[in-house]
């Protein structure tokens, strides 16, 4: 049996891969599979976990009513596939965006505001707030002194409500070089990443399948 | 399309041969290693004095070489040396420092198309864990996390050293299985985790666990570990789990989501980091371990050097085609 869920893994796998060479009916027969058996996994792994233990178990043996309110707002939210009544899916996409933006709200502005501007803010040469100066080592003076600038110039990067000239421009050019810094440690992540990807499907394809990795 | 089948026969027909008549793994020694590297570079070099000249290589090329540069380090017995980062270094310190009982929450959150970078993360995390006889808790907001951590758990499992300590599900580890719910799961977890998770992955009442019996919500669990591909994931963690109800955090990531968790760890919401592949390579060196991460590392860096000089010759074509469209116009 593992036999055979090893070879039909790699007959998709290589149907994928010879996208790379052309576009072709085992790539689209390997995709279509692909689309619907996650979808398939998607609604038997929702309906299961989702409307059967919670709502219905919910319901029917721990007598949880409050869980009828969901399922209405549920419900009214599938009225949009019907044109004539599409507009009661509003209200419970209104109910979603509002506890949502509340939920959020919070935890983004002491998460990644609050936290983040405090570790900015932060002493640069040293160790913390009430340490002597010079109590940090070059090192983190350094990297503080990066932080700090480097925030600066590219939020003054952002400001146009005064032209980039003179001192105001040449810090303007340093906030691009850093937010071009930033996106080039994005990029090389995001290789780094899909690199991983393909090296997974190779080691299945010659370990896992061929056998010829030691 | 009669090219194109032909290639794809062509392919299968090769896979067919090499399943059936290549039976034992290959390796290649140090000097057919250097002797590929060398005609690698040589071909390079090659397309860059031809880029120069205006000829000009096909996507396929490129493909092939990418292809090339993944797979050959399979067979290499060429090692890379690894260094430890300050972030792995200060996640595999905080592990050590729990005390032998202490009790460890690790959520799976990704699926197998991430295995590769997180999955070499969870077996090290484990292998630490359990060596040092610390209680692991396994939970996923992802669907296919608990499976993925039967994975890696069996495993370690099998690894003699872990294997001879005996340890028993129930007590002294859990697989609490998936939950819907995302971060609103985590949330309710800070209140009381039995509420979020009646049964276990294998439909054991939660008061049926020995490890689950004193354990309430986060006050009661030492240390968490995050594996990470998405939503939901670390953000999430960070944000409710740490920073609502002050929870010690570690977290794997992938390497796309990396860059965004740095500021966590340098306002200290985090404990450590492990991004990406090259991530679960350190700390595969940290503890000592040598696995998948420290693997795929020969790969991962062979591939990015392919990378960067098919970006040269790339920028090269560009500023000599540039150079040449203004002659033309010229003239």
């Amino acid at each position: 049996m593992d036999a055979i869920g090893l070879w039909i893994g790699a007959f998709l796998t290589l149907g994928i891969m010879s996208f790379l060479y052309k576009d072709n009916p085992w790539y689209k027969l390997s995709e279509s599979i692909f689309v619907g058996v996650s979808a398939g996994y998607w609604f038997i792994t929702l309906f299961w976990d989702s409307i059967y233990s919670k709502f219905y178990i919910g319901v029917s043996q721990e007598g949880d009513n409050y869980l009828y309110v969901g399922a209405i707002l549920g419900l009214m939210m599938l009225m949009r596939l019907i044109p004539k009544v599409g507009w009661i899916s509003r209200w419970p996409l209104a109910f979603i965006v509002g506890a949502i933006s509340g939920f959020y709200l919070i935890n983004y502005f002491s998460s990644n505001i609050m936290r983040q501007v405090a570790n900015t803010v932060m002493p640069l040469f040293s160790t913390d707030y009430g340490q002597s100066l010079f109590s940090a080592s070059v090192g983190t003076i350094i990297d503080n002194i990066l932080v700090a600038g480097g925030t600066f110039a590219g939020l003054v990067y952002f400001f146009f409500s005064k032209e980039h000239k003179g001192a105001f421009g040449a810090t303007a050019k340093v906030g691009i070089w850093v937010i071009m810094v930033t996106f080039g440690a994005t990029f090389g992540y995001t290789v780094m990443s899909r690199m991983s990807l393909l090296i997974g499907r190779m080691d299945f394809i010659f370990g896992d399948w061929l056998g010829l990795i030691k | 399309m009669k090219k194109e089948f032909l290639v794809y026969i062509g392919i299968l027909i090769l896979a067919i041969i090499l399943y059936f008549f290549v039976t034992e793994p290959v390796t290649f020694s140090p000097t057919v290693s250097l002797i590929i590297i060398g005609l690698i570079g040589l071909a390079l070099v090659l397309i860059f004095v031809r880029t120069i000249m205006g000829k000009l290589v096909g996507r396929r090329t490129v493909f092939s070489f990418v292809a090339i540069s993944v797979v050959v380090p399979f067979f290499m017995t060429v090692e890379q040396p690894i260094q430890t980062s300050p972030e792995v270094q200060s996640l595999y310190q905080a592990v050590l420092d729990l005390k032998p009982g202490s009790k460890v929450l690790v959520s799976f959150d990704y699926d197998p198309p991430s295995a590769p970078e997180l999955q070499p993360m969870a077996e090290t995390f484990f292998s630490l864990c359990l060596e040092r006889d610390l209680r692991i808790i396994i939970m996923g907001l992802w669907p296919q996390g608990p499976q993925q951590a039967e994975m890696a758990l069996q495993k370690v499992m099998d690894e003699p050293a872990i294997a001879s300590k005996n340890y028993r599900y129930g007590i002294d580890y859990v697989n609490l299985g998936f939950q819907v719910g995302n971060e609103f799961v985590i949330q309710r977890m800070g209140d009381d985790i039995s509420s979020m998770f009646q049964t276990d992955y294998y439909g054991t009442p939660y008061d049926s666990l020995p490890l689950m019996r004193n354990i309430t919500n986060f006050s009661n669990i030492d240390f968490s570990f995050n594996l990470s591909a998405g939503y939901p994931g670390t953000v999430e963690w960070v944000q409710v789990a740490v920073d609502r109800y002050g929870v010690d955090l570690g977290a794997g990531n992938t390497a796309v989501q990396a860059p965004q968790m740095y500021p966590y760890l340098r306002a200290g919401q985090l404990k450590g980091l492990l991004g990406g592949l090259n991530g679960a390579a350190e700390f595969e060196k940290a503890a000592g371990r040598i696995g998948k991460g420290t693997k795929f590392m020969v790969s991962q860096s062979f591939s990015h050097v392919i990378v960067i000089a098919f970006i040269i010759i790339g920028n090269a074509a560009f500023f000599l085609g540039e150079r040449r469209r203004k002659e033309e116009v010229v003239e």
